[in-house]
């Protein structure tokens, strides 16, 4: 007998939650900004310009020399920690650096991340031996990391927008405005839960926040869709009602969904090396509040708005091939 | 719908077996993937510089300087144009000309007001020659009364910034990888900025002190007759510099005339090697003939005069001409240890790098890390695919055997498709792969929850199976176009190791879809077209 995690004709009233589901989000929202505009989010070496360096070895290191040398060198604010959970018997440490101002111009400034690097560089070979190993050197200069800021906030923005169109063209204006009020939504709770836990905010963040745009989107399109569909279906029934029977109805493909998705992201976040766990991490809560949003937002709000009942011979026909 | 013909049948299988011939290569180990006979592919994903190690460089070009020096350069011409020479009378003008970076002009004012048309005429002289290349004359000339406006045209200043950025490309290139052998990738990006992308151990740090340094080189005759003292006060007479000495020469400075006697383009070979009267390395170099000439006469000359080799605005070596040297060839003798002899001769045989160029990025990622992350990436797919595998039969049986053999496929078609377009593939790119496998049921799990509620709803095998396919295609499509415009955004937008995500999830996208919709419509329908069985669990 096939395994059934949700029973089949269920018949949650997830309506009836909705104003409760609607304080819970907006409430967790308005803390999201909150917490960004407090806190701000722990921008990485991508945004944030500087330098980032592991070293390795194969013998024990002593963080607190590491801290001490590299602290004279009169960079700034320095950021010392070894690296957790390292393979063998090696140890490692990561140093961070934080962006070096230079007298003069655009060039100046430049120059001085790459002075920085040598110098920790150069510092950590007399400290610890020529016997060590440069793991991984990141230096970003001012320019660039002003530019990967702006291209990633366009990025996100961008993909915003091209979903809104999407869905308009391919549903009526009050589904667009649902979505985008879902992956909005989604894409605040996600910064915020960023800013709260200063999990470091990187460039491979933002691609997670973009898969996470486009996951959402295609978890609520899901629902959209079978909205759709039962709006042809039952012309006289009630919104809520209907929109409670789209949900139930689509229910347990959304969990057996978010549940493959889930398990495939869990294998990477437990075995995919520490590279990509702020990744993982942030993809994994963006299926779960994708999930949350395209069952407790999305939907709802269509309650709202209100939808227009009568579906023209042309909407019938798009929508089926 | 569950009807396949023998020749759709059979497309489909061909799809899916190029897709395995063009993965197969990554498979075969290199030696024998070499003896394979031609016809076969053997194109290999790459993987990016963080899987294998390695260090990204990005470099900015100063296209404004290369500019500056153009307008500047016009201006002295446009000087010279003023002078009297062969029977043209002198051009008198209120002042220097005066250059405007920004608006790319140069301005001039007569001081006769009936000299201007005269003054223009031979401005525009001297603005067309040597020019033949453009299409378009590189500069407009403007009169208003007394002024003079010179203007590089915008398409100049474009393309004089294009050239200056394919010429900073071969010098780098030269530097870099002199032999052509080794897997260096130097590509322009945008209008001003070099990607140097170097595999393995390569040495960053020597690769940032090769490629920061403009190389030029020029050999000055040095003026004892001004005092370091002066000097030093800022009394200099003009045409004379003040030069310091290059770290390896000690502390000190020089006073040089200004003009070069011969300068580094006319330099033909260069190469370090052991100093032949002395301790240390030399650099031994040869003048093409122009260079020999002048350098033949100037020593001639000059004999028992101190000389100064300028290399970057430092004085790298100064020594005495003890005898003329008509050969064309010389060395240069100084306290250099090899590693330096070997980066100068490197510097002068690339030639100088129109402007400076600056490091505005940089990753490296040491071989180790790129391993760990090659194996930590390979274990979290098999164990992601194998979950998701026992997962989909764990609760659709039959039709999760299809769906899992649909996603087996899928993995074969993405490493297919990388393969032959040669992408990259980077560590966010395997958690692409690892996402689409949890992604890609998803078409699979939306058509098998509507054969169920077909079921349920009383309807017989086949037809529900036909119906469950056919509903629930406009949800896959929707879904599926708004991953895949996200990808699109990302690819667009995103930089190195993103856009190796965003290929990889765009690919998932495209083949998960052909695998999820028509692959396992076609097991499902040939298993209940022939057995015809009377009830299906799903």
């Amino acid at each position: 007998m096939p395994l059934k995690i949700i029973p089949d004709n269920t018949k949650i009233p997830f309506t009836k939650w909705r104003r409760l589901a609607l304080a819970f989000s907006a409430a967790l929202v308005a803390a999201s900004i909150v917490a960004v505009m407090t806190l701000g989010l722990n921008f990485g070496v991508d945004f944030r310009g500087g330098v980032t360096i592991e070293v390795v070895d194969d013998q024990p290191i002593d963080i607190g020399r590491v801290r001490s040398t590299v602290s004279d060198l009169g960079l700034g604010n320095v950021k010392v920690q070894a690296i957790q959970d390292f393979a063998g018997s090696e140890e490692g440490v990561l140093v961070v650096v934080e962006q070096q101002r230079a007298e003069g111009g655009a060039e100046e400034n430049e120059a001085a991340q790459q002075r920085a690097s040598e110098e920790v560089q150069a510092a950590l070979r007399g400290l610890l031996g020529e016997g060590i190993e440069f793991r991984k050197i990141e230096v970003v200069g001012p320019t660039v990391s002003g530019e990967l800021i702006q291209r990633g906030a366009i990025a996100v923005m961008l993909a915003i927008g091209m979903m809104l169109i999407y869905i308009w063209f391919r549903f009526e204006w009050q589904f667009s405005l649902g979505a985008i009020v879902a992956l909005v939504h989604d894409v605040i709770i996600t910064l915020g839960m960023f800013a709260a836990t200063r999990l470091e905010f990187n460039l491979s963040i933002i691609a997670a926040i973009l898969t996470i745009v486009g996951y959402s989107m295609n978890d609520t399109v899901v629902v959209y869709d079978r909205v759709r569909e039962n709006l042809r279906k039952y012309k006289k029934k009630p919104l809520p009602e209907l929109l409670d029977l789209s949900i139930n109805d689509t229910l347990s493909r959304t969990i057996m969904t978010s549940g493959t998705t889930l398990l495939a992201l869990l294998s990477l976040y437990v075995l995919g090396g520490e590279v990509l766990r702020g990744f993982t991490f942030a993809m994994i809560w963006g299926i779960v509040i994708g999930t949350y949003s395209s069952i407790f937002v999305a939907a709802p709000f269509l309650t709202l708005t209100g939808v227009r009942r009568e579906w023209g011979k042309a909407a019938a026909a798009a929508a089926t091939p | 719908m569950l009807q396949f013909s023998k020749w759709q049948v059979a497309l489909v299988a061909a799809v899916v077996a190029l897709g395995a011939i063009f993965a197969a290569p990554n498979l075969i180990p290199k030696e024998q993937l070499d003896r394979l006979p031609g016809f076969l592919p053997k194109g290999t994903i790459n993987l990016g510089l963080d899987l294998r190690g390695g260090s990204y460089l990005l470099l900015g070009v100063d296209t404004d300087k290369v500019i500056a020096d153009r307008l500047s350069g016009m201006r002295q011409e446009i000087q010279r144009a003023m002078r009297p020479s062969g029977g043209r009378e002198r051009v008198a003008l209120v002042s220097l000309p005066s250059v405007d970076l920004e608006m790319g002009t140069i301005s001039l004012r007569v001081r006769e007001p009936d000299q201007a048309d005269e003054a223009a005429r031979r401005v525009r002289d001297v603005t067309r020659t040597g020019v033949a290349f453009l299409t378009a004359p590189p500069y407009t000339v403007s009169v208003q009364g007394d002024l003079i406006e010179v203007r590089l045209t915008p398409e100049a200043r474009r393309q004089y910034a294009a050239e200056a950025l394919q010429d900073s490309i071969e010098v780098v290139r030269r530097r870099v990888d002199p032999a052509g052998n080794k897997e260096v990738s130097i590509q322009p990006q945008g209008a001003d900025r070099i990607v140097i992308q170097a595999p393995g151990d390569n040495d960053p740090e020597e690769l940032k002190r090769i490629v920061n340094r403009t190389g030029q080189l020029s050999f000055h005759r040095v003026d004892p007759t001004v005092s370091l003292a002066d000097a030093e006060a800022g009394l200099l007479p003009p045409g004379r510099i003040l030069v310091p000495f290059a770290a390896s020469e000690g502390p000190g400075a020089l006073v040089l005339y200004e003009e070069p006697e011969v300068t580094g383009d006319m330099v033909e070979t260069a190469s370090a090697g052991l100093n032949t009267d002395g301790a240390g390395f030399q650099i031994n170099f040869s003048f093409d003939s122009r260079g020999a000439r002048r350098f033949a006469d100037y020593t001639r000359e000059h004999v028992g005069e101190l000389f100064a080799i300028v290399l970057d605005n430092e004085i790298i070596s100064a020594p005495r001409i003890q005898t003329p040297i008509p050969g064309g060839q010389g060395r240069i003798t100084g306290n250099f240890s090899p590693d330096e002899a070997a980066r100068i001769a490197t510097l002068i045989r690339s030639g100088a790098l129109p402007a400076p160029l600056t490091t505005l990025e940089q990753r490296t990622v040491g071989p180790d890390l790129g391993a760990d992350s090659v194996r930590a990436g390979t274990t979290a797919l098999v164990i992601g695919f194998l979950a998701v595998i026992i997962y989909m039969v764990a609760t659709y049986g039959r039709f999760g055997v299809y769906a899992d053999m649909a996603l087996l496929a899928n993995v074969v078609l993405i490493a297919g498709a990388l393969s032959l377009f040669g992408s990259t593939l980077t560590l966010p790119g395997i958690a692409g792969i690892v996402l689409t496998v949890g992604m890609a049921v998803d078409a699979n799990v939306l058509i098998f929850e509507r054969i169920r509620e077909e079921l349920v709803a009383g309807k017989g095998p086949v037809n529900a199976v036909e119906t469950g396919y056919r509903k629930a295609w406009s949800a896959i499509l929707d879904a599926n176009v708004t991953t895949f415009l996200a990808a699109l955004i990302m690819f667009q937008l995103g930089a190195g190791p993103v856009r190796g995500f965003a290929v990889t999830l765009a690919t998932g996208v495209v083949t998960s879809v052909f695998t999820a919709f028509v692959l396992t419509r076609m097991f499902a329908g040939g298993y209940l077209l022939a057995r015809r069985p009377a009830t299906i669990t799903i």
